[in-house]
C-alpha cells in the first residue's frame, strides 16, 4: 500500500519528465497584414466560439489593416459592438460538464506557452478511439479539446513506432495550406497576446538612438569638468 | 538694458533665497550634501550603482503611482486590470514594463552596490551604521518584490505567495498563526492580494523611504570609502578644511554619475523594449495564466532575484519532519550580511591590499551565490540523481548543499582568515 502511494506521489515526476516535446517553429511575422488578418479570422470563425479572448477589442484589429465596417461585416456575428472584446456566450460550467475542462481565455496563451507550442499543438492533433472526445495531441497528452479543424487538415493516426504523425484520412486543405492557415492563427494569436509589441519595438530604437547622443553630451560635460582633477 | 534685467533677476533669485533660509536650512543642507560635501576623487565603477539605485528606486516610485490609478487589488479583476494596463491605458504597456524591469533591474544594482561594499569594505568602522540600513533597505526591497509579485494574479504570483507564506508556518509555536495573519485568510485568496497591495504602495515604501534617507545622512555624517579603504579626513588643506583627496559631490559626481546613468537607461531600455521578459526571468511565462487555486504548477520557481536563498532553503534537509531548519538557513542567508562589519578583523579595508587568502575566499563566495541562485531556477532533478553509492541523491541537490556551506563559511570563518590574510601596506593618499 504504501508503495503505491509513494508511486502516486512520484507520478508527477514522470510525467514532467517526459513532457519535453520537439515543438516546430512557428512562421511569426507581426509585420505581416495580410497573415495577421487571415488568422484573425480563423480565430474569430473557429477559436471564439468556445474561447474567449476577453481583454482584445475587435476595434484594435484596425492596427493591422482593417477597417471599421470589414471588422463589422465580417467579425462580428452576434450584435456585438465594435468596441467589445471578444467574449463568448458558452457558459463556463456547461463547457466544464461537455469537456471536462472549461475552454481558457486565449488573450495572452502564445506569452504562457509560446507561439511554437500553439503552432505545434494546432498541427498535433490524431485519432485516439481511447479519448471521449475520439482525439488526442502529441504536444498535449490527453487533452479535453476535440479537433476543432479536423475537416480543413482531415485525421491523423499516430504511428506507436515511429512516433510520428500520420495522415490516414485527407481534409479540406492540402497539408502546405493546413499548415498555412495554422501558421496565420498562431500569428495573430501572438499579435494579440501584445498587440503593443510592435510599437514598442519601433519606439525603442528612437530611445537608443536619443540615449546615444546623450552618452556623447555627459561623456563630454563630465571630461569638460573633470579636466582640472588629477 | 540686458545687463541691468539680469542683475534685477538675480538679485530677486538672491532675496528669495535669503527669504527661505531665515525660515529653512536651504543654502546649508545644499552645501552640505551637494556643494561642499567632499567625496573620494578615485570613485570608480562600482561606485555608480548607489546613485543608480536611487534613480530606480524613483523610477518605481512613479511608475507604481500610475499603475495604482488603473490596477484593481481584486482577485476577479487583478488579472484583467494588469491586461487593460498593457492594451487599452495610453503609455500603459510603457509604465508597467518599466516597473517590471524597474523590479529586477533594482536588484541587479543593489546587488553590484553591496558588492562593491564587500569589495573594498565600505561596511568597516566608521560605517557599521551606513551598512545596517542598506542592509534593510535591502530586506525591505525583498519584501516589496514579494508582495508586488503577488499582484498581476497569475498562477506564478499565486504559488509563490503560498510556498513562500507557507514557509513561515514552519517556525515553531507561532508559524501557523503568523502565516495566517499574512495571508488574513487559510490559503492566499482575495483577501491575501488586497493586504499584499496595502504592503506593496504604501506601507513598505514608506519605510524603505526613511531607510533611504538614514542610509543617506549617516553617508554624509562620516563621508564616503573609496576603493583604496583610506579614510580622506585624515589628510585636510591647512587652510580650507577640505580633504586633499576629496571633490565636491557637486558638480564632479552629478557630472560623473549622468554618464552612469545614461549608460544604465540604455541597458535598462535595451531590456524594456526588446526583450521585457528576458527569457521568462523577469516576467515568467507562467504568470501569463490567470491564478488557479485548484491548479499547482509543476515547477515553482521564485524570480531571479531570490533563488540564491530558496536554493539554500530546498538544500537543507527537514529535521524531525520540520522545514523549519531550511526557512532559517534561509532567513540566516540574508541575514548574516549585518553581521559583516564585525565578521571581518582585517588589517585594511580594500581588497587592493588585502592578501590572496581573503580573495579566495571571496571568489568561493561569489561562485556559490551564483551556483545557488541559477539551481534556485531549475527543479532538483535538473542534473539526474547520483547512483546507489549515494542513495540516489539529486545532483543538484548534493552541489546545492556543498555551495550552501560555502556560502556560509564565507562569513562564519571571516574572522580567521580576514586575520591571518597576508596584507599589504596601504598608501596615504588615494591613487587614482
Amino acid at each position: 500500500m504504501k508503495k503505491i502511494i509513494l508511486l502516486l506521489a512520484l507520478l508527477p515526476l514522470f510525467v514532467m519528465a517526459n513532457e519535453e516535446v520537439a515543438l516546430d517553429k512557428a512562421p511569426i511575422d507581426a509585420s505581416n497584414h495580410e497573415s495577421l488578418q487571415r488568422g484573425a479570422r480563423t480565430f474569430v470563425n473557429y477559436c471564439l466560439n468556445c474561447h474567449s479572448a476577453n481583454y482584445m477589442r475587435y476595434n484594435r484589429l484596425m492596427e493591422i489593416g482593417l477597417t471599421e465596417k470589414q471588422i463589422k461585416d465580417n467579425l462580428l456575428f452576434a450584435g456585438e459592438k465594435v468596441g467589445d472584446t471578444m467574449k463568448v456566450a458558452i457558459n463556463k460550467n456547461d463547457a466544464k460538464k461537455w469537456f471536462g475542462a472549461a475552454p481558457p481565455d486565449l488573450s495572452v496563451e502564445v506569452r504562457a506557452r509560446g507561439a511554437d507550442w500553439v503552432y505545434s499543438y494546432m498541427r498535433g492533433f490524431y485519432r485516439d478511439d481511447t479519448r471521449p472526445t475520439g482525439w488526442n495531441n502529441t504536444v498535449y497528452d490527453k487533452v479535453a479539446m476535440p479537433h476543432v479543424l479536423y475537416e480543413l487538415q482531415g485525421e491523423q493516426t499516430l504511428n506507436h513506432e515511429t512516433h510520428a504523425l500520420e495522415l490516414s484520412k485527407p481534409g479540406k486543405l492540402s497539408v502546405e495550406e493546413y499548415d498555412t492557415l495554422v501558421g496565420d492563427l498562431t500569428n495573430f494569436m501572438a499579435y494579440m497576446a501584445e498587440p503593443a509589441k510592435q510599437q514598442r519595438n519601433h519606439l525603442g530604437w528612437f530611445v537608443l538612438l536619443f540615449l546615444g547622443v546623450l552618452l556623447v553630451l555627459t561623456y563630454k560635460l563630465k571630461k569638460a569638468y573633470w579636466k582640472d582633477i588629477h | 538694458m540686458i545687463e541691468q534685467k539680469k542683475s534685477a533677476l538675480a538679485a530677486g533669485v538672491d532675496k528669495t533665497v535669503a527669504w527661505v533660509d531665515e525660515r529653512f536650512p536651504l543654502t546649508s543642507n545644499i552645501k552640505a550634501h551637494l556643494t561642499e560635501y567632499y567625496a573620494p576623487k578615485n570613485f570608480n565603477f562600482w561606485y555608480f550603482f548607489g546613485s543608480l539605485a536611487l534613480l530606480v528606486l524613483v523610477m518605481q516610485i512613479l511608475t507604481g503611482i500610475f499603475l495604482t490609478m488603473h490596477y484593481k487589488p481584486d482577485a476577479d479583476l487583478a488579472f484583467g486590470s494588469v491586461e487593460y494596463i498593457m492594451r487599452d491605458v495610453p503609455w500603459g504597456w510603457l509604465i508597467r514594463y518599466m516597473h517590471s524591469t524597474g523590479a529586477s533591474m533594482f536588484f541587479v544594482v543593489v546587488y553590484l552596490h553591496m558588492f562593491r561594499g564587500i569589495i573594498y569594505g565600505s561596511y568597516r568602522n566608521p560605517r557599521e551604521l551606513i551598512w545596517l540600513f542598506g542592509v534593510g533597505i535591502f530586506l525591505c526591497l525583498m519584501g516589496e518584490a514579494f508582495f508586488g509579485y503577488l499582484l498581476p494574479w497569475g498562477q506564478m504570483s499565486y504559488w509563490g505567495a503560498q510556498v513562500i507564506v507557507n514557509l513561515f508556518s514552519a517556525i515553531p509555536f507561532i508559524g501557523p498563526d503568523v502565516s495566517e495573519w499574512l495571508r488574513g485568510d487559510y490559503l492566499v485568496s482575495d483577501a491575501t492580494l488586497n493586504r499584499f497591495f496595502a504592503f506593496h504602495v504604501i506601507a513598505l515604501p514608506l519605510v524603505l523611504l526613511g531607510l533611504v534617507m538614514a542610509h543617506l545622512i549617516a553617508l554624509h555624517e562620516v563621508g564616503s570609502n573609496n576603493p583604496d579603504g583610506i579614510e580622506i579626513k585624515k589628510l585636510k588643506d591647512p587652510q580650507t578644511g577640505i580633504p586633499l583627496d576629496g571633490i565636491a559631490f557637486h558638480p564632479y559626481y552629478t557630472v560623473k554619475d549622468l554618464v552612469g546613468v545614461t549608460v544604465f537607461l540604455m541597458v535598462f531600455s535595451a531590456v524594456l523594449f526588446f526583450a521585457p521578459e528576458m527569457g521568462g526571468y523577469f516576467l515568467e511565462a507562467n504568470n501569463f495564466i490567470p491564478a488557479d487555486p485548484l491548479k499547482t504548477p509543476a515547477h515553482i520557481a521564485p524570480v531571479w532575484y531570490f533563488t540564491p536563498y530558496y536554493s539554500i532553503l530546498r538544500a537543507v534537509p527537514p529535521i524531525f519532519n520540520s522545514q523549519f531548519p531550511g526557512v532559517a538557513a534561509m532567513g540566516l542567508s540574508v541575514a548574516i550580511f549585518a553581521l559583516l562589519p564585525w565578521l571581518d578583523k582585517g588589517a585594511v579595508k580594500s581588497i587592493r591590499y588585502r592578501g590572496s587568502l581573503y580573495k579566495k575566499w571571496l571568489a568561493a563566495f561569489v561562485v556559490s551565490f551564483l551556483i545557488l541562485g541559477y539551481l534556485g531556477t531549475v527543479p532538483s532533478n535538473v542534473w539526474g540523481q547520483f547512483g546507489p553509492w549515494l542513495g540516489g541523491a539529486d545532483r543538484a541537490t548534493v552541489v546545492a548543499r556543498i555551495f550552501t556551506a560555502v556560502y556560509f563559511l564565507f562569513f562564519l570563518l571571516m574572522p580567521w582568515y580576514t586575520k591571518k590574510d597576508q596584507t599589504k601596506p596601504v598608501p596615504e593618499r588615494v591613487t587614482g
